[in-house]
Parts: C-alpha cells; sequence; structure tokens
C-alpha cells in the first residue's frame, strides 16, 4: 500500500485530530492547570502552580476514601470473576443451537441504561422492597417473627450494585478466550482420569488466564471510577473516590482540589493498565 | 436412562446450570420487576393490584419528563450523525496513515474510553465554564455541550468498530480501481465506503445508544434548561421510588432494546457477502 499524501486523507486525519485535540486534550489540559490552582473566593481561581492540592489528597480522610475504592472495585473484580467463570464455562460449552441466545442474555443488560439498572436495584433493595416482601412473606409462612433488612445503603448494596452493572464486562472476554480454548488438553485430562474440578482448575484456568487479566481489567477501571452505583446505592459511608471530586465541583466549589483528585484516579487508572501490559508483555520475554 | 455428563460438557453440570440459573436471575429479576410493576395499579409499588397504563399517561403528562426526552433523542440524533463521519474518518486516516506517532495516535483516540467518566465530565464542565461558552442560548443550540461531550466519547467508539472492519479490506480492490483509473475520491466512495459500512452502521447505533443513555458526563455538562432523560430520572429517582419513573425507564429500555435488536439484525444480515 502507497503511503497516504492526498488532501482527502489529510482532512479525514485532521478533522478528527483538531476534534479531540480541542474538545478532549485541551480540556483535560484545563483541568491538569487548575490542579495546581488555588481557590480565591467563591469562582476564581488563582494559578499558583502550588502542590498544595496534591498534598491534601494525602490526608488520611481522602487516603482512606482511594483505599475503599480500591477495596470495593477489587471486591467487585473478584465476585465477577468467580460467578463470571462458570456463566462462560456454561455458556461455551452449551449446545451451539443455545449458545447464541445466552450471549444475548448477557449482553442485553449491558445495553440497559445504567441509571435505570441501578434505579431496578434501590426497588429490591429498599426496606420495603421485594427482597425484603418475599422475606417477610416466607417467614410468615413458617411462622417466624421477622425484622425488614436494612440492604439499601450500606457496602454491601454498592458492591451489589457494581457486580450487577459489571458482570456483562468479564463474561464476554472471558467467553472469548475460552472459546478459543482446545478442547482435545480437556479430553487428554479428563482421559488421564482427571476429574471435571480438576480439569477446571489444572487445564482451563491457566488457559483462561489472557481472559481473566482483561475481564479483570473492564471491570476494575470502571468500578473504580464509579460515581453513580456508590450516589444511588451507598450510604454516607460507602462514598467513593468519584462522589468526592463530584462534591469537589457542585456542592463544596472547590475547583483546584477536584481537578487534584480527578487527576490521581487517572493516574491510579493508568497504572492499573500498565500493569496489564506489563502481564501481557511477560510471556513473550520468555 | 441418564446419561451422565461427558467430560466437555460442563453445561451439563448441575452446579454450572445453578450459577447460569442464578446470574441470569440475578440479571433480569430486577429490571423484570421494574417493568411489571410500572403497569400495577399502586402507588406503594409492592403489592400487585392489577394492571394499569395510568403511570404511562402520567409520564406523558409530565412536561419536563417529556421535553427530557425529546432532548435526549435530539442530542443522540445529532451525536450520532457527527460521531458517524468524525469515527469513519479516523478509522480510515489510522487505517491509511503510515507515521512515526501512529501509536500515540491510536491511544489518543482511544483515550476518551480508557478514562474514568467522571474525569471526563469534570473536563467538560471546567472547559466550557473557562472558554465561556454561553448559557443562555436559545433551545436547540443550548444542547449544544452535551452533544460536543457525547461526540467526544462516541467518536472513537465507532472509529475503533469501523477500523475493524477495515483491517479485512482486501486492498487488492482499490489497487484494481486505481488500476482502472479511479483517482483517491472514487476509490474511498466506491470501494471503500461500501466495505465499511456494516461496520459504520454496527458503530453508529453504538453511539446513539451510548448517547442516549450517558449520566455522568451529561450530569457535568446540562444546564437547569438543558436536561436530558436520564438526567430527569436522575432527580426523580433521588426523590423518591414512584411508579412513573418505572414507566419512564421502561420506556427508554423500549428504545435502546430496540435499536440494540435492530443492529445486531442487521450486522447479521450483512456479515455474509458483505464485501462487494
Amino acid at each position: 500500500m502507497k503511503p497516504g499524501t492526498g488532501p482527502l486523507l489529510r482532512v479525514a486525519g485532521v478533522v478528527p485530530g483538531l476534534w479531540l485535540a480541542g474538545f478532549f486534550l485541551l480540556p483535560l489540559a484545563f483541568v491538569w492547570i487548575l490542579s495546581f490552582g488555588e481557590k480565591q473566593g467563591l469562582v476564581a481561581v488563582d494559578i499558583v502552580w502550588t502542590a498544595d492540592n496534591y498534598l491534601r489528597a494525602l490526608d488520611p480522610l481522602y487516603l482512606g476514601i482511594l483505599a475503599k475504592s480500591l477495596w470495593i472495585a477489587a471486591l467487585t473484580t473478584v465476585i465477577c470473576l468467580a460467578t463470571g467463570l462458570p456463566v462462560a464455562l456454561g455458556i461455551v460449552f452449551a449446545p451451539p443451537r443455545w449458545r447464541p441466545l445466552l450471549l444475548l442474555l448477557v449482553i442485553l443488560p449491558f445495553w440497559t441504561n445504567l441509571l435505570i439498572r441501578t434505579y431496578a436495584l434501590i426497588a429490591v433493595l429498599r426496606t420495603r422492597g421485594h427482597v425484603n416482601a418475599t422475606l417477610g412473606w416466607a417467614s410468615e409462612l413458617f411462622g417466624l417473627p421477622f425484622e425488614p433488612l436494612s440492604l439499601l445503603y450500606t457496602n454491601t448494596a454498592v458492591v451489589a450494585g457494581l457486580v450487577y452493572v459489571h458482570l456483562p464486562f468479564m463474561v464476554l472476554p472471558l467467553y472469548a478466550t475460552l472459546h478459543r480454548l482446545d478442547r482435545s488438553l480437556v479430553e487428554a485430562a479428563a482421559d488421564l482420569g482427571a476429574g471435571h474440578l480438576r480439569v477446571c482448575i489444572t487445564i482451563i484456568l491457566p488457559l483462561a488466564v489472557p481472559g481473566i487479566v482483561s475481564g479483570s481489567l473492564l471491570v476494575f477501571v470502571p468500578a473504580l471510577g464509579s460515581y453513580l452505583t456508590p450516589d444511588l446505592l451507598g450510604g454516607p459511608d460507602s462514598q467513593m473516590i468519584a462522589n468526592v471530586i463530584e462534591r469537589q465541583f457542585k456542592s463544596a466549589n472547590d475547583w483546584p482540589f477536584g481537578s487534584a483528585l480527578s487527576f490521581l484516579l487517572m493516574y491510579v487508572t493508568f497504572g492499573a493498565l500498565a500493569l496489564r501490559s506489563l502481564s501481557v508483555r511477560r510471556p513473550a520475554a520468555r | 436412562m441418564r446419561i451422565p455428563p461427558g467430560p466437555l460438557e460442563f453445561t451439563r453440570r448441575t452446579w454450572i446450570r445453578l450459577v447460569l440459573l442464578a446470574t441470569f436471575a440475578f440479571l433480569y429479576a430486577p429490571i423484570a420487576t421494574l417493568v411489571a410493576y410500572s403497569f400495577n395499579d399502586s402507588r406503594r409499588n409492592i403489592v400487585w393490584r392489577g394492571f394499569t397504563t395510568r403511570y404511562y399517561e402520567r409520564a406523558m403528562a409530565n412536561d419536563g419528563l417529556v421535553e427530557a426526552f425529546g432532548n435526549s433523542l435530539l442530542i443522540a440524533l445529532a451525536a450520532t450523525v457527527v460521531s458517524t463521519v468524525l469515527g469513519a474518518m479516523t478509522a480510515y486516516a489510522l487505517w491509511r496513515f503510515r507515521f512515526r506517532l501512529k501509536p500515540l495516535c491510536e491511544g489518543v483516540v482511544v483515550l476518551p474510553i480508557v478514562i474514568p467518566e467522571i474525569c471526563m465530565g469534570v473536563a467538560m464542565l471546567v472547559f466550557f465554564a473557562r472558554i465561556g461558552w454561553p448559557g443562555d442560548l436559545p433551545w436547540p443550540i443550548s444542547l449544544s455541550r452535551i452533544t460536543i461531550a457525547h461526540v467526544t466519547f462516541c467518536f472513537p467508539f465507532v472509529a475503533v468498530v469501523a477500523r475493524a472492519r477495515l483491517s479485512r479490506f482486501n486492498d487488492e480492490l482499490a489497487e484494481a480501481a486505481r488500476d482502472l483509473g479511479a483517482g483517491e475520491w472514487a476509490v474511498l466512495r466506491d470501494v471503500i465506503l461500501p466495505h465499511m459500512r456494516p461496520g459504520l452502521v454496527a458503530g453508529a447505533l453504538l453511539a446513539f445508544t451510548l448517547s442516549l443513555d450517558d449520566f455522568v458526563i451529561t450530569f457535568f455538562t446540562s444546564g437547569p434548561d438543558t436536561v436530558t432523560f436520564p438526567v430527569k430520572i436522575y432527580s426523580m429517582v433521588r426523590f423518591s421510588v414512584t411508579p412513573e419513573v418505572n414507566a419512564a425507564s421502561t420506556v427508554l429500555i423500549a428504545v435502546t432494546v430496540t435499536v440494540t435488536v435492530v443492529a445486531m439484525w442487521l450486522q447479521n444480515r450483512t456479515r455474509p457477502g458483505a464485501a462487494p
């Protein structure tokens, strides 16, 4: 192929480039510069190139929230992995005519609005919601005393909501990896007397590692930066880093600090992505 | 007699079946109850008291909700058109161009997909405030802030999908066209664009649903007079769980699921023998 030089190609390259520069990189640059600023009065900000905003983020209060966000995102990833693996396995080894339907069932919730899915969970989890109604009905049936559980506005609700939203992100890459798996390996292991659980652990699991890595990343990164789920399902102590950022820009009105936090979140995200490219490169180096 | 599951028949293992069943129940039960209770004739929304479409009528009579829905559709349409054009250009340029900084450019293109939504929303808020984008424009133009933000995170998705489609392009077709005297524009219009079309259609529908569904980034770019459907639902949800919200949500679910199913159908239809 000849390297393109025509005016057409130049237009095709320049227009999206300008859009990205003007409406994406420039806004990010504004936030980056703002993160070194100092708040003066209600709206005014002086860019004094101070690191105070970043130092303030190292305050135990905010470090704690960051640690909590990391912990919630990690827990979400592990739960998604634990459920996603058997689900992907079940779909891969399902009869071929069932497979598209099962895959569609996994993908469809992903196309449903995030806010609406979270709202649906509120209706299920709230004190007078469906879970408590079912439990109450069941305990009445057995004549047991029943106290409605407070499920909503807890950390558990946040993790449940994040798993609910991100599970398809885990199942799809796992499915893609397991689909390409060499089935004769599984058959060989079974021929040599391995039980099906042993086959899962010693044969399938190691071969699924690429899918596990990309699935985990696809869950961990958005879960870490999630705003809506902790906002709607969480209580006062289940704030995640995105909620703190939002507060700096809306109610607390401290844009420089919010900008610094927002860039810290981005650095952590890039760190997670860099870890992945390391883990991808390692087998090639061997 | 029941044959025990073979070594590869994991789907017949009871525990796998249980996990599959539990997962699908977990994924669908909340949405199913939401849809079902939008037809429930009870305000308390917990006991079934008979079928009604009253809450749909009430949602239709809610001017703010209807206006927000119109705004959302308009923004999604505009964002889809611009994103598809920009995405097609990006895919074409990244596919044809050979230059040293190409890996960097490819990285920057997917950056809007990768960075946390909240960071993107915040960046848009700061950007429009700093450049002094007028906030009191007349109606359709007042939606431009949200539309620009939506295009910025939608067109990389179109570019990725279209780029994947282009990587399966047989360059001999373009060479044959050139040998027959076609100029660059003619090759693009008559050979490359027809090949890209399924990818562009899929990308456009993806952009449409992404724009229609977005909450976080819109939340930071919308003003009091420019409210989209998800932002409106959010303010209603914060207030309380009501059947009207259920009805409005059901409408949005129906729209996105329809668009998705149409997209999948179009893709399946064009897959065999799609390349002309």
